[in-house]
Formats: C-alpha cells, structure tokens, sequence
C-alpha cells in the first residue's frame, strides 16, 4: 500500500515538473511563465518531498523533507514576486492577448511613481527621497 | 518501484531539457532568469527521487541546498535586473 501511494506521489511529482517545463517552453510571455513554472514545479518538489519522508520514515528525514516542503513553499512566491516586478520594470513585453494591464495607467516607469486614484492636494506633491533612482 | 523511479527521472530529465530550451532561446533576461529557477525546483525533484532510489537519506541536505541557492539566485538576479548594469539581451 506504501509502495503503490510512493510511487503515485513520485510520478504524480514528475508529470507536474514536466507540465511546468511545458509551459515554460510554450506560454506566450514572461508573467504567464511565471504562474506556470512557480505553481507547477513548487507542487511537483512538495509530492516528491512527500514521497521521500514516507520512504525513510524516520523522523529527522521527515523533518527534513517538511523543512524542504515549507521553505519552497515560502520562498516561491517571494521569488515570483521579485522576478515579476523587475521583469515589469525592465519593460519585458507582454502577450498581444492580454486583456488588462491594471498598472500601466497609474504607473510612471521613469519616475516609479504610483497612483492609487485617492490623491489628494496634500499628498500629491511628490518628496523626492534620496534614494530615489536618477 | 524501479520502473516507476526509472519513468520519473526520465520526465524530470525531459522538464531539464525544456527548461534548458527556454534558457537558451530567452528572449529577455527575466525569462532566463524564471528558467534557471525551475531548474533548480527540478533538480530538488531529482535529488529527491535518487535519494529513494539509492536509499540514503543524506542527499536531502544538497537538496536544502539547491532550494535554497535557487531562492537566493532569483533574488539577487531579480536585483540586479532592478538597479541597472549594463545588459545585453
């Protein structure tokens, strides 16, 4: 019974990996990428983990296996998150497809300045601050 | 159990390759940038799956390890994507 659920967890991991690359290779731009590869692989690393702990079964591998399954659980969207940001400010193109584009209205790309639409007169002269980039 | 380990590496090397596609073709750094980082979740997988094959359980510690190299490439790349440097992409 172990070995059958082992072996679903091992290959269930591997398709969602595959899946991934898959969708790394062939989504039009880089934020539809991102939500393939940060998803699909962070899935695909927990059922393997998960297979790994029910393995060995003893408890420091399983408290290694879980560690590893919170820290990618953690740090994926952080990543995704950072890389998103700096692949927009760069000014990576998106897909002729894309319906929305809800931060380009309100976002000035050579200043990074961002409005929110509750401007006021006292909050809208802008302060620079020093490490604001030139 | 082997035949299954045996399919799963062969997938996960296939996802390698892909990925390995998507680094080499770009276009643009970030999508180079988002490649290498799945090849690090892939690589975790892999370790993962020899570590039942060959039974020993040491492996997870380099797999901690690449998780934790591929989180901290992403953020310094995604860094030095922000603040400039010369990029030739």
């Amino acid at each position: 019974m172990i070995e059958m659920i082992k072996g679903f967890l091992i290959l269930t991991g591997a398709v969602f990996m595959l899946l991934a690359a898959l969708g790394i290779l062939r989504l039009p731009d880089l934020l539809t990428r991102m939500h393939a590869t940060t998803k699909a692989a962070a899935l695909g690393v927990i059922l393997i983990m998960l297979a790994v702990a029910l393995h060995f079964g003893e408890v420091a591998v399983v408290a290694r296996a879980f560690a590893i399954i919170v820290f990618v659980i953690m740090t994926a969207p952080v990543a995704a998150h950072v890389i998103g940001r700096a692949g927009y400010f760069v000014g990576s193109k998106l897909w002729s497809g894309t319906v929305k584009d809800e931060l380009r209205p309100n976002y000035d790309p050579l200043t990074h300045e961002l409005k929110s639409g509750l401007e006021t007169e006292a909050n809208a002269v802008h302060q620079p601050r020093d490490r604001d980039p030139t | 159990m082997d035949t299954v380990i045996l399919i799963s590496q062969v997938l996960m090397s296939l996802a390698l390759i892909l990925a390995f596609v998507r680094v080499v073709r770009g276009p643009s750094l970030p999508d180079r940038v988002v490649a290498l980082e799945l090849f690090a979740s892939i690589v975790v997988g892999l370790v993962g799956v020899y570590a039942i094959k060959v039974d020993v359980s040491s492996f997870l510690d380099a797999a901690i390890v690449i998780a934790l190299m591929g989180f901290l490439a992403a953020i310094g790349f995604a860094r030095f994507l922000e603040r400039g440097g010369p990029r030739d992409d």
